[in-house]
C-alpha cells in the first residue's frame, strides 16, 4: 500500500481534532485524520451525542452531535482525508524530521508534522474476564459485527444486554445456525420493543436466551469451539460455538500513545503552553490528551490550543516562507 | 462522621471518614481520597467507568436504580450486586458500609 501523503497528520478526530483541520487550512496545510472509531467526534459522538453543550461562544445551547456536524461543515472546504475505524499503532520519525504514522490496518501516513488530539485515548471494546480471550480474537471472538454475512450458517454465542446485543442478536437470527444470547440480568433496558422481539424470537424457539449468567471460559483447538457458561447457582454448562460476540460497549484507554517516547504524566502528554509542542520536534498534542500547568479539559480550550499549534506547525511545514496572521473575516475562508 | 470502608481493585482496604453534613456522591468522596476510578462523565450516568460493588451494608444499598441499570447492562463484570458511584449520594446510614471498586483504572 502506498503512503498518503500530507502536510499534517492529526491523530484524533474528536472536536479538536476536527477544529485544528480548520485552523491549519487557513495556512494552507492540509490534514490527513485518524480514528479508531468508525466515525468522527470522539467523545461527543460516543459518550453523549445528545446532551446539549452550554459553553461554545456563540451557542448558548448547541447539541452535541449538532457541533460535531457544524465542526465538519466548517472543515469542509480545506478537503480533509480520514481513516476512520483505524488504531495508530505506531509513529516514526524519519531522518530529513518526517513522519511515518502506522496504523492498525496498515494505512501509512507520511507527514512532516503529527498532532495528537487523541482525548482520553483510544475507545476500545470493553472486553469480558476470560483467561485466554484474545488468543481466540480473530479466531471466532470479535467484539463489532463487521460483516453479518461472516456469520452465515455458524453457530454465535452473543454476551451483553445493551442495545447492540439486542440489536444484533435479532438481525443474526436470520442468518447464524444458530444463536445464543447470554445476559447477566433477567431484563433487558435496551430498546423495548427490541427487548420484546428477543423474548419472542427465544419463545419461538429460534433463539437461545441464557439469562443470569455469564461467560466463564472459553475453549477450542486453534479456532473457537466451546463456550462456558456459569449461571447465578454456579451451574455450569458448554455451549457448541463458531462464534463468540462480547458486545459490552466501548470504553478510552490511553493504548499504543504511551509508547512513543513522549514525554506522560497521568495518561497525559507533556507540552510547551507556546505551541502546545512535546519533547519530540513536530509532535504537537493538544485537547484532553496533553497535560500544562492550569489545563481545563474543555473544548474551547482545545480550540484555542489547536489555533496556536497550527501557527507553529507552518514553520515546519513551510521553513522557508514567513507567516502573515490573518482574519477570516477580511478574507473568507476561500482565499486561504 | 459517615465511615465507610473501600475495597481496591488489589484487595487492600482503606478507611475513609466523611462530614455527616457533605453533599457529595460515593464517586467524588473516591476522587478526593486518592482512589483510582476513571469516571469519565463526571457523574452524568453515561460512562459506567465508577463501577463499584456493594459488600457490606443495607440492603437499599444493593439495588441499582433503573437509570444506573441502562448502564451496568454495558459491563462485562457486572452483577446484582453492582452501582454507579456516581449516582450513590453520601448519607448517614451508609455508615460502616463497605464498597469494592471495580471500575476501570
Ligand atoms: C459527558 C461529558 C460531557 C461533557 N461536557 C462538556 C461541555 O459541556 N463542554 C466542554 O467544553 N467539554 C465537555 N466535555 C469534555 C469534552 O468532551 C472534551 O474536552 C473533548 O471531547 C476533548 O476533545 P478531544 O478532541 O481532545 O478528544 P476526544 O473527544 O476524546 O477525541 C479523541 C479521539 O481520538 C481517538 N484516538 C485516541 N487515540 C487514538 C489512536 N491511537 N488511534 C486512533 N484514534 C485514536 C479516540 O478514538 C477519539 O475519537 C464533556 C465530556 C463528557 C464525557
Ligand atoms: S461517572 Fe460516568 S457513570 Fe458515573
Amino acid at each position: 500500500m502506498e503512503p498518503i501523503t500530507t502536510d499534517i497528520c492529526i491523530i484524533g478526530a474528536g472536536p479538536v481534532g476536527l477544529f485544528a483541520v480548520f485552523e491549519a487550512g487557513l495556512l494552507k496545510m492540509r490534514c490527513h485524520l485518524i480514528d479508531v472509531l468508525p466515525q468522527v467526534g470522539g467523545q461527543l459522538s460516543e459518550i453523549y451525542p445528545q446532551k446539549p453543550i452550554y459553553d461554545i461562544p456563540g451557542f448558548p445551547t448547541v447539541n452535541a452531535q449538532q457541533l460535531v456536524d457544524g465542526l465538519m461543515e466548517q472543515i469542509e472546504p480545506f478537503k480533509p482525508t480520514f481513516s476512520l475505524g483505524e488504531r495508530v499503532n505506531e509513529l516514526q520519525k524519519l531522518d530529513d524530521g518526517s513522519f511515518i504514522t502506522t496504523t492498525s490496518d496498515g494505512t501509512e501516513v507520511h507527514s512532516k508534522v503529527v498532532v495528537i488530539a487523541g482525548g482520553l485515548g483510544c475507545f476500545e471494546p470493553r472486553k469480558p474476564a476470560i483467561d485466554n480471550l484474545e488468543e481466540f480474537e480473530g479466531k471466532g471472538v470479535a467484539y463489532m459485527v463487521k460483516n453479518p454475512e461472516a456469520y452465515r450458517g455458524r453457530k454465535v454465542v452473543l454476551a451483553g444486554g445493551g442495545d447492540s446485543a439486542l440489536d444484533w442478536t435479532i438481525f443474526l437470527a436470520d442468518i447464524a445456525e444458530e444463536v445464543t444470547l447470554i445476559h447477566r440480568g433477567d431484563t433487558f433496558r435496551g430498546a423495548p420493543d427490541s427487548a420484546e422481539k428477543v423474548f419472542e424470537l427465544a419463545k419461538q424457539g429460534r433463539i437461545n436466551l441464557v439469562l443470569q449468567a455469564h461467560i466463564k471460559a472459553i475453549n477450542g483447538n486453534g479456532h473457537l469451539q466451546e463456550v462456558e457458561i456459569v449461571d447465578r447457582d454456579n451451574a455450569i454448562s458448554v455451549i457448541a460455538a463458531d462464534n463468540l460476540i462480547p458486545l459490552f460497549g466501548l470504553t478510552p484507554k490511553l493504548g499504543p500513545i504511551a509508547e512513543w517516547g513522549l514525554n506522560v504524566d497521568k495518561s497525559a502528554i507533556m507540552v510547551d503552553t507556546v505551541d502546545y509542542s512535546t519533547n519530540v520536534k513536530g509532535v504537537y498534542a493538544i485537547g484532553d490528551i496533553n497535560i500544562y500547568p492550569g489545563k481545563l479539559k474543555l473544548i474551547l480550550c482545545g480550540f484555542h490550543e489547536a489555533a496556536l499549534m497550527a501557527q507553529s506547525a507552518f514553520k515546519q511545514v513551510y521553513p522557508d516562507q514567513k507567516l502573515s496572521f490573518k482574519y477570516t473575516t477580511v478574507y473568507g475562508v476561500s482565499a486561504f | 462522621m459517615i465511615n465507610l470502608t473501600i475495597e481496591d481493585r488489589d484487595g487492600s482496604r482503606r478507611p475513609v471518614e466523611i462530614p455527616e453534613d457533605i453533599s457529595l456522591s460515593l464517586m467524588e468522596v473516591l476522587k478526593a481520597t486518592d482512589h483510582h476510578i476513571l469516571a469519565t462523565c463526571g457523574g452524568m450516568a453515561l460512562c459506567a467507568t465508577c463501577h463499584v460493588q456493594v459488600v457490606e451494608g443495607p440492603e437499599k444499598y444493593f439495588h441499582a436504580t433503573d437509570q444506573e441499570l441502562d448502564l451496568l447492562d454495558t459491563l462485562p463484570d457486572a452483577a446484582h450486586d453492582s452501582r454507579l458511584a456516581c449516582q450513590l449520594r453520601i448519607s448517614e446510614d451508609m455508615d460502616g458500609m463497605v464498597f469494592r471498586i471495580l471500575g476501570e483504572e
